[in-house]
């Protein structure tokens, strides 16, 4: 029984407006730093190998047998941009990730990605923390994410036993623990250790487990870490940026490898990028890039507990 | 009975938990970026009403659980069973006292029932909201004193006892809110 209102935009007018001047906030703050704003293609013939994150697919007349892929992230054609040359970008894309939906997600969400060159990742959360500054938030803390185990549950999250992490999430109520060590410690840092962290300000959780590395660099340090950054605010994830990673070989293992971890699983197997690859082997100048969720940093900024609450219109399939 | 993935989850999915039926109450979706995402789902066990909440990794599947909710006409208790009608097929089925539980100090026949059933078996039964119920046994009321405050027990017909203002008096009809088991007010019918 449709109401008379379900055509009515899901958010308020009010908070349509704060999108508006969250955008306008924004490409002033890239203006001032001279990062360019792009645009590049939602539709492409490849996706994403990364095992937890779902490319939609999609197909067009000329080539009606070939499957295209909806972006889950400008990534890859921004880092052919940045080898071809372009210097600092940044981007506000819709990006799609099939079988993701809750109060804090949406299959369709918008994502700022911004790459600057010659910054590694530390001087490039300053930079967020500046844009969130600008758009009257606080500067963000930092902790590394072994620091934030050990306070919540004085655990080294490197060099736990994999067996211990999992009589943790047992505690925690995931009775059936599976023997993965990358989602034990998602499954620890999303529901035992953001949430007991008691922190009011901003957060910047960074140097990651090996594992979880994906298109960053690693630091050579003891353990080894992942160069990347995560940005949290009342517990939710605002932000993801790293080091990229610039090594080509290194790279096309790493998709190898999430190929491999997808077949075992049973998932579909994107073609690797190949253009990305190119553009990685003619050389990426040394830089850190970041994706910032713009739906869930309006949520915050207006309050919202539902990304419905700060989107115009979704599918509604919550 | 089909299976539901985690990606159908929504409140109100009837699911088998542990060889128990449970409805789902709150589903909350949990995705790091670049991580494994999980179900936190929060649900109520049909059979005992205790709420219990459960992980589970997205893309998992559960075995769902056949519950219908129907509204029956109550009929009458045999001193074991009591027996409901759907009026619109005229098939009966018989709810234990498990079932009927609360239900039955409201009930006394014709009403029409909300009842939950798990495998055509009635597993709860829900009162209407609001019955009228005669007044049995209660102190005589003192004439004319319908002042607030003050109140006293009544048996109903049903069995059930309720408190009751003071001016209340046998043979009356009264309105009971069988949520709450209260008094609501006098009734002509």
């Amino acid at each position: 029984m449709a109401s008379d209102t379900s055509w009515h935009p899901s958010a308020s007018l009010k908070v349509i407006k704060q999108r508006a001047s969250l955008l306008k906030q924004i490409r002033s703050f890239m203006n001032t730093r001279e990062i360019i704003e792009v645009d590049t293609p939602i539709l492409s013939h490849f996706g994403i190998s990364d095992p937890y994150i779902e490319s939609m697919t999609t197909s067009c007349a000329a080539e009606s047998d070939v499957l295209l892929y909806l972006q889950s992230s400008p990534e890859f054609c921004m880092k052919r941009l940045l080898a071809a040359g372009s210097g600092s970008i940044y981007q506000i894309a819709h990006v799609f990730r099939n079988e993701e939906s809750g109060k804090r997600h949406n299959t369709e969400f918008t994502m700022l990605e911004w790459y600057h060159a010659g910054f590694d990742y530390y001087q490039l959360m300053n930079e967020v923390g500046e844009l969130l500054i600008d758009i009257g938030l606080e500067r963000p803390d930092k902790m590394t994410y072994a620091d934030a185990f050990k306070q919540t549950l004085e655990l080294n999250p490197h060099t736990a036993a994999t067996s211990e992490l999992q009589t943790l999430c047992k505690q925690h109520g995931w009775d059936d623990a599976i023997d993965d060590r990358h989602a034990l410690l998602d499954f620890l840092f999303s529901q035992a250790v953001i949430k007991n962290l008691e922190q009011s300000k901003p957060l910047f959780i960074y140097d990651y487990p090996e594992c979880m590395s994906a298109l960053a660099t690693l630091k050579q340090s003891e353990p080894i870490v992942s160069e990347r950054f995560e940005l949290f605010i009342s517990g939710m994830e605002i932000a993801n940026g790293f080091n990229e990673l610039i090594d080509a070989d290194e790279q096309v293992k790493r998709f190898e490898s999430e190929l491999t971890t997808r077949s075992n699983k049973g998932l579909a197997e994107p073609p690797i990028d190949k253009d990305f690859v190119a553009a990685l082997r003619s050389g990426l100048p040394e830089c850190s890039g970041v994706a910032v969720g713009i739906d869930r940093l309006l949520m915050v900024l207006s309050k919202k507990d539902d990304i419905n609450e700060v989107s115009t219109f979704t599918l509604g399939s919550n | 009975m089909a299976t539901y993935s985690t990606n159908e989850f929504k409140s109100g999915l009837k699911i088998m938990i542990e060889n128990d039926p449970c409805s789902i109450i709150e589903n909350e979706f949990v995705k790091p970026g670049k991580g494994q995402a999980f179900n936190r789902v929060k649900m109520r066990n049909l059979k005992t009403g205790r709420v219990l909440e459960k992980t589970y990794k997205s893309g998992e599947s559960v075995e769902g659980a056949d519950v219908v909710d129907l509204d029956l006409q109550y009929l009458y208790n045999d001193g074991e069973m009591w027996h409901f009608m759907n009026k619109d097929s005229y098939e009966q089925c018989e709810a234990d006292a498990n079932a009927v539980s609360d239900a039955k100090q409201w009930i006394k026949g014709e009403e029409m029932c909300l009842v939950t059933l798990w495998n055509d078996v009635p597993l709860s039964v829900a009162a209407p909201n609001f019955v009228v119920l005669e007044v049995t046994d209660t102190d005589p009321g003192l004439k004319g004193d319908t002042a607030q405050g003050g109140s006293k027990p009544a048996t109903l017909e049903t069995g059930a006892i309720v408190k009751v203002p003071l001016f209340v008096e046998n043979g009356d009809l009264l309105k009971i809110d069988t949520r709450t088991g209260e008094y609501v007010s006098r009734a002509k019918e």
